[in-house]
């Protein structure tokens, strides 16, 4: 169900700017991974290539290689299409499509890999919806517009959406910043459940968020002004936050700069 | 609006007391004459059929140009082809018909034939003759004429598409046509109904050009490709001219019954727009 990810010597483009370099490392399955780090420091940059959707901003472009399983995503006989099948993600601000009910959201993604039956879908639908623990609040409205729920929730039917496919990897890009700590609290419960079946990799600005939720702590910088994001450091997050190896670490979780 | 509907009304009810037919049965259009009798029938008839056929030719042609040029095209080509479409908006409508008699009718003419004799046995392409003075080379007109209009609203509407929601559907591992299906056009839906409508009114509302195709006869005849074929607005550019006191209050009538018609049409979209505004995005 869920993979390893093996990223090596990483750099992704905008155009001629670098935006970030020399990206190595390990994530492991069934683990919640925390990117922190200064804003403009390559971090959600650095996320959207682990499913290729790096690229499809005009001019991006990414060189090294990301290992899914043992696979390269970046080979040249993979579509960036099945990558981003196999690699979900959540983003930053609540994005369901405003067309659609609450159910047809959650379907969303499973009308684009194939046909189900009725009754098979409305079993991925609840299923899916339970996961993200939404089921309770929205199970007499599924006809009701996806827009109307509140932030959080809407935010929880995103991830609905994206575990409704059944991912490998769960990508998460600051789920958390545009809601309030009652619905943070709930997603950060969520994510501890959801990582059993997913190996889940999140971005976030709130570092007791990543203290509170992750196995492993990756810490993000850049050497200067209109330098390329680098990987200061990776390591147990426990560790991280209590005995980082590089000065820059420390600095940055006890607040003293960024 | 209410001060040209009454002088509409005004102008129209002494005519209509003069009639001998029946306003909406009557089959002639003669105001002028000692005992005038004159139907609008054949006429909004005419108008609706060659604007709605106009309408199905136009706009799958101007969506797909619209996405074409939103989501398909290099920039640098989405430029230019979006300023084309912009100019061909803005030419006058009697170009097109003059376009249409001069060139557009004799090329017709032999396609016609063909589809009579082989597809004949259909309603709509049977009749004694063809020609290309009938309804449906009106509509290619009018379709031609719209198409434009249609094109540059939908393509404003679909660039309006929020980034996040296009991402939304490419991070489900969407292609670039099911990014459009999930999010682009269920999103423009309201957008390209309100666009069809400003054609299909422009298109209703269109004297010149049809003027110059329809050889103004007075039936109601699905015979397409039939040399048959009027318009209220044509009908009235050509009457308008001779008419007495009767007759212009018949032409004014006729104008009064194509206000109506187009404030309907506009209403009914109105309805389909609002009958899934919750589900519009405005919401969010």
């Amino acid at each position: 169900m869920s993979q390893q990810i093996q990223v090596s010597s990483l750099d992704a483009y905008y155009g001629k700017h670098k935006a970030i370099e020399d990206i190595s490392m390990t994530i492991e399955p069934q683990s919640i991974t925390a990117f922190i780090g200064p804003s403009g420091c390559g971090k959600s940059t650095f996320l959207r290539t682990l499913n290729r959707m790096h690229e499809v901003i005009p001019g991006a472009r990414v060189e090294g290689k990301v290992l899914l399983d043992g696979e390269d995503l970046y080979a040249a006989d993979v579509e960036p299409v099945s990558v981003r099948r196999m690699i979900g993600m959540v983003f930053q601000r609540p994005n369901p499509f405003p067309t659609m009910s609450i159910y047809e959201n959650v379907a969303a993604g499973l009308k684009l890999n194939g046909r189900y039956a009725r009754s098979e879908m409305d079993d991925i639908v609840e299923t899916s919806l339970k996961g993200s623990n939404l089921w309770n609040e929205v199970k007499d409205r599924l006809n009701k517009p996806g827009a109307g729920l509140s932030g959080g929730q809407q935010q929880r039917l995103c991830i609905a959406r994206a575990i409704a496919v059944k991912p490998e990897v769960l990508l998460m890009d600051e789920p958390c910043s545009a809601l309030d700590p009652i619905s943070t609290l709930a997603i950060e419960d969520l994510m501890s459940e959801l990582k059993n079946q997913f190996t889940i990799i999140i971005v976030t600005h709130n570092m007791q968020q990543a203290a509170r939720v992750s196995d492993r702590t990756a810490f993000f910088n850049l050497a200067g002004q209109g330098q390329p994001g680098r990987v200061i450091e990776m390591d147990d997050t426990s560790r991280i936050f209590t005995n980082p190896s590089q000065k820059a670490t420390e600095d940055y979780i006890t607040g003293r700069f960024g | 609006m209410a001060a040209i509907a009454v002088f509409l009304i005004v102008e129209a009810v002494p005519a209509l007391q003069a009639n001998q037919g029946s306003f909406l049965g009557t089959l002639t259009w003669t105001p002028n004459n000692t005992e005038p009798s004159f139907g609008i029938a054949a006429l909004a008839f005419g108008t609706l059929l060659s604007s709605l056929l106009a309408l199905v030719m136009a706009v799958p042609v101007a969506v797909g140009v619209a996405l074409f040029i939103s989501h398909y095209a290099p920039r640098r080509l989405a430029g230019v082809l979006g300023y084309v479409i912009d100019l061909l908006a803005a030419v006058p409508s009697v170009i097109y018909g003059l376009w249409g008699v001069i060139f557009l009718v004799p090329l017709v003419q032999g396609p016609y034939e063909f589809i009579h004799e082989y597809l004949g046995f259909i309603p709509l392409f049977g009749g004694d003759s063809v020609g290309g003075h009938s309804i449906m080379t009106a509509s290619i007109i009018l379709a031609i004429m719209i198409l434009p209009i249609i094109a540059a609203i939908s393509r404003e509407v679909f660039l309006q598409v929020p980034r996040m929601h296009e991402e939304a559907a490419l991070a489900l591992g969407a292609t670039r046509w099911e990014v459009i299906k999930t999010a682009v056009l269920p999103f423009g839906r309201p957008g390209v109904i309100s666009a069809s409508m400003l054609g299909l009114g422009r298109a209703m509302g269109e004297t010149i050009a049809v003027a110059l195709i329809f050889p103004a006869t007075f039936g109601i005849s699905f015979q397409i490709l039939a040399p048959e074929g009027n318009s209220i607005a044509a009908n009235i550019a050509n009457g308008f001219a001779e008419a007495g006191p009767i007759g212009r209050g018949a032409l004014i009538a006729s104008g009064l019954v194509l206000f109506i018609i187009t404030l309907l049409v506009n209403t009914a979209a109105r309805l389909i727009v609002a009958r899934r505004k919750e589900f519009s995005g405005a919401a969010a």
